[in-house]
């Protein structure tokens, strides 16, 4: 039970909730419990099946309807005389702006993706509205508190930038199974089912063919050509002829396993055994979404892993009932992780792509983790995290700062903890989102446009949503819906402007100052001209930096982030650092593998003084009794870590 | 692998958290059957946890009826009299429990935990009790402990921002890989009475204060003849003399357990919310652990305190007395 004072700062509060998933179920039962009246609740997710094993208010009966709404129904049946407000919607949009934010007291969040967790702190930053911020991943977790001026803010500290591939790994040298992942979903799933009018490296390999039979584009299906025949001869060009083209590379192979070459023919029967049922059994029903080449070729269990002639069979079933169940949505398509059409293509493409490289096989349920970025999730610690949430949210109402924490939820004991509770630390002077810190970028200026900048600096680095960028007076780009068409159409040509002959040239030693109206957040970046960039390194052709290395979200997943897939972000920043789900490399289903991105936090923890075992604490202990509140915390030493600013403790 | 499958309807809904921990440890949950005592808000916590995860079954015990104490941290019971009215907890708590997952059995048990017989306990892999006489606690500990097969076993209880676990295991044998290897490790976990019978002397400065209070309010109760939190302001006197006379006995300062703490202990005699979330997900995630085999399990105690907000594992055995 909360105590008096307690009870009167819960039951005045006004508390927004941002996400009703995992975490945002566990807390909104835990708010209502505690006493909190008015709740605010923002998600834009739907219900999903898989979400039902811990976001325990809803039911199967809630699939395909709005987080928010059903999580606010289910509450009040058992308060049902507080006020929850659910908004079905994203927290980005425009409504949601510093106003809205101002009404609150403290903003909880218990959101899957580091993008709308960026936005979240910048509101709360211009609205000066205390966050607390949450994150789990497995039996791990954290909670931070965020105070304007008085705390770190939620990105003084760089997050770990995801994981991205450099384009020949992907292409041409794969040496782990992700990697046949990214080509089979972004590559080849992208070229015969998504937007054929996009760039895509298989073009250029199709490309290079010299053979009368490559003319044009391999991918596009002919004129009555035969779904088999089509199938096949996509098949035996991407596992066959393409490998043949690469390993008439002699130089990529000198220290590389050289890849064999697969044709259909060579593994599968000429025509199929069973062409007739097929389709058949996909037909059982009619809709195109339970369309599933598993279920027509009789296979059952997601977590086996196939041979390469099953992968090969399903392959071809998959691209048939593409073709076959659902030639609407060709050239539209984009990979969901809950299409399971598409998960079961992308998994055998993947798996005969690693036959061919001699890497080890993966079963459905371990690639469809991969392709979908899937965020490892139990409800253990989504309701432990959600209680510290509500604990930490309490301090803030009674403004009790002394006793203000970040807690980390550990898997193996540190110092007989496993909840760890850390002190806050002060704002990060340099940080560019709460504090005024210009900015540096290295950029070509006579070979990146202006939509160069905004597509790798301004929205992927510095996370805006609604970029203005204005050269002294002079503005170069804004986006708006009030904006009168000359201008839109001013702003279009300049983002195919080359950056030093835009209408006021940026050159060497420009200072651009970039502002999102939304979240109130001004950036200055001082520009600085250089001609070559490592492609393998900077990709982007351009470097930022000032604050050090910015998070950015995985270019190849952008598409999932706005189903609310995210990859959480989110893990203990700096010393505390555990670098989780953060890139495309999943966890296999074995329990001992997370355990080894854990044991990073044990391991700093050491480093920094905190004994794991009874031994060190007791060479520790004082001879001194001690109080109760009588703080002897070990102290985190939070350097070892060059590259960052040293931070000093609240107190 | 034993042969069976998980089907499809669990491999979907799991789907997360088999990523976490396996079909291996998937199965042997969907096969586990756990017995759960005192309907209080952190047991309701740990059910849900429980239920969600998929054991194969949860039976409730508590015929106590509904209070304002019992609905405060009990989401799991509509505040609504025409539900409740003439139903006891685990009833109630039953009934929304199965809604949470069609395909763990959740059923009631009546009667008063103390008087089953020896046998009703081998049903179950693991019994959790809360909300119980010193008494009790002991005499549930020693019945699982008679049993042939080891019956894990926990006792749970929160009060004001604080909440207490313990563990009895009785020997525990589990693997764990260290880089590549699998190597194997053995537990041996007192029982209850031997582990509050260690004398607090022979522990470590730094025990959690929460374990001495504990034991104070609990020889408190004992001696008082209460039930379990059935104390108020009136009573800190009678317990800051028992805390001399366990302190002079144990010869431990009395420092050790301050005026605050047991004050705190004393009036908080309701749950406190958030609370029962951390300790009954920690509690869940030590059953988990426990029934799949993997991953470390706690021993023996587990204290946390929202105050300061540490969560911290006490190692409370008698050295002595090791078998
Ligand atoms: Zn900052």
């Amino acid at each position: 039970m909360a105590s008096p004072p307690q009870l009167s700062a819960i039951k005045d509060a006004r508390v927004l909730m941002v996400g009703a998933g995992g975490i945002g179920c566990e807390l909104l039962k835990t708010l209502a419990l505690s006493g909190f009246r008015d709740i605010h609740i923002i998600d834009m997710d739907t219900i999903e099946v898989s979400n039902l094993n811990r976001q325990f208010l809803f039911r199967q009966k809630h699939v395909g309807q709005s987080k928010a709404k059903v999580a606010r129904d289910a509450v009040l049946r058992f308060r049902p005389n507080i006020s929850i407000t659910p908004y079905h919607a994203n927290v980005k949009d425009p409504d949601f702006n510093v106003d809205f934010f101002k009404q609150f007291n403290v903003v909880l969040n218990g959101l899957d993706n580091l993008d709308a967790r960026r936005h979240v702190n910048r509101l709360c930053l211009a609205a000066d509205v205390p966050l607390v911020e949450s994150g789990t991943t497995g039996f791990l977790g954290q909670v931070t508190i965020h105070l304007k001026g008085k705390t770190e803010c939620y990105e003084c500290q760089p997050k770990p930038a995801p994981k991205s591939y450099p384009v020949c790994t992907i292409t041409s040298t794969p040496s782990k199974f992700v990697h046949c992942i990214v080509w089979a979903k972004d590559l080849l799933f992208a070229k015969l089912f998504g937007d054929k009018a996009q760039d895509n490296d298989l073009n250029v390999r199709s490309g290079n063919a010299s053979t009368s039979d490559h003319t044009d584009d391999v991918f596009e299906r002919r004129t009555d050509e035969d779904i088999e025949e089509y199938g096949r001869r996509i098949y035996d060009h991407v596992f066959g002829y393409n490998i043949e083209v690469a390993l008439s590379n002699e130089e990529t192979w000198k220290n590389r396993n050289r890849p064999r070459p697969i044709y259909s023919k060579d593994v599968l029967p000429e025509r199929p055994i069973n062409q007739n049922g097929n389709m058949d059994g996909a037909s059982a029903t009619d809709n195109p979404s339970s369309v599933s080449a598993m279920a027509s070729l009789g296979m059952k269990n997601p977590q086996e892993i196939w041979s390469l002639m099953e992968n090969s069979k399903i392959f071809l079933e998959a691209l048939k009932l593409f073709f076959g169940k659902r030639d609407k949505e060709i050239g539209n398509l984009s990979f969901d992780k809950d299409d399971q059409l598409a998960v079961e293509f992308v998994t055998s493409a993947a798996n005969i792509r690693a036959s061919s490289f001699g890497i080890p096989l993966h079963s459905l349920f371990e690639s469809k983790g991969m392709a979908g970025n899937i965020v490892h999730a139990v409800a253990t610690t989504n309701a432990i995290i959600a209680g510290l949430i509500v604990i930490e949210a309490i301090k803030v109402l009674q403004k009790d700062a002394k006793n203000y924490r970040m807690t980390y939820c550990l898997e193996h004991p540190s110092k007989k903890m496993l909840l760890m509770p850390v002190e806050p630390y002060e704002p990060n002077k340099s940080c560019y989102v709460c504090s005024e810190t210009p900015l540096t970028l290295e950029i070509n200026t006579h070979q990146s446009t202006l939509r160069d900048f905004v597509d790798k600096i301004v929205k992927a680095k510095l996370g805006m949503n609604l970029p203005l960028i204005m050269h002294g007076s002079a503005l170069l780009y804004e986006v708006g819906d009030d904006l009168e068409e000359d201008m839109v159409a001013n702003y279009a040509a300049n983002l195919e402007k080359v950056m030093s002959e835009l209408p006021s040239p940026v050159t060497s030693g420009t200072l651009l100052t970039v502002e999102d109206l939304q979240q109130e957040l001004t950036c200055n970046i001082n520009v600085k001209h250089r001609d070559e960039f490592d492609e393998e390194k900077e990709p982007d052709g351009m470097v930022l930096s000032g604050w050090t290395q910015a998070p950015a979200v995985e270019k190849k997943d952008e598409n999932h982030v706005g189903n609310g897939v995210g990859t959480s972000k989110n893990m203990p920043t700096n010393a505390e650092q555990v670098e989780m789900n953060e890139d495309l490399e999943i966890v296999p289903a074995d329990v001992e593998i997370p355990a080894e991105k854990k044991r990073k936090l044990s391991e700093i923890s050491n480093n920094d003084g905190l004994g794991t075992s009874r031994g060190a604490a007791e060479t520790n202990s004082h001879s001194k009794v001690e109080e109760l509140d009588d703080d002897d915390d070990v102290v985190f030493i939070c350097d070892g870590d060059s590259d960052t600013i040293k931070r000093k403790k609240l107190h | 692998m034993d042969g069976e499958e998980l089907t499809q309807q669990e491999t979907e809904l799991y789907d997360r958290q088999i990523r976490v921990w396996g079909v291996d440890a998937q199965r042997r949950l969907s096969k586990a059957n756990v017995l759960v005592c005192g309907m209080t808000g952190t047991v309701a916590e740990f059910c849900k946890n429980i239920v969600l995860a998929g054991v194969g079954s949860v039976t409730l015990v508590d015929d106590g009826v509904v209070t304002e104490e019992a609905l405060s941290a009990n989401f799991l019971i509509p505040p609504d009299e025409s539900v409740y009215k003439g139903r006891t907890l685990a009833e109630l708590c039953c009934d929304s429990l199965k809604e949470f997952n069609s395909m763990v059995r959740v059923s009631v048990e009546k009667g008063d935990i103390s008087s089953f017989r020896v046998d009703f306990f081998s049903k179950f892999d693991v019994v959790v009790i809360s909300s119980c006489s010193l008494a009790t606690k002991k005499l549930i500990n020693e019945k699982c402990r008679r049993l042939l097969r080891r019956v894990a076993f926990y006792i749970v209880d929160c009060r004001d921002s604080c909440g207490e676990i313990f563990v009895d295991l009785q020997s525990y044998k589990y693997t764990k890989k260290k880089v590549d290897e699998a190597v194997e490790f053995e537990l041996k976990y007192p029982s209850f009475e031997e582990a509050i019978t260690t004398p607090w002397r022979k522990l470590p400065r730094k025990t959690a204060k929460l374990y001495f209070a504990m034991r104070v309010i609990e020889k408190f109760e004992e001696a008082e003849g209460r039930n379990p939190a059935e104390t108020s302001l009136l009573d800190l006197p009678g317990v800051l003399k028992k805390r001399k006379e366990l302190c002079e006995a144990e010869s431990l300062n009395e420092s050790q357990i301050p005026d605050s703490l047991l004050e705190r202990l004393v009036v908080g005699t309701q749950e406190f919310p958030p609370v029962c979330a951390v300790i009954g997900g920690i509690l869940g995630q030590e059953v988990i652990k426990v029934i799949s085999g993997k991953g470390d399990p706690l021993k023996n105690f587990f204290f946390f305190d929202a105050f300061d907000g540490k969560g911290i594992i006490e190692d409370i055995s008698n050295p002595d007395a090791a078998s």
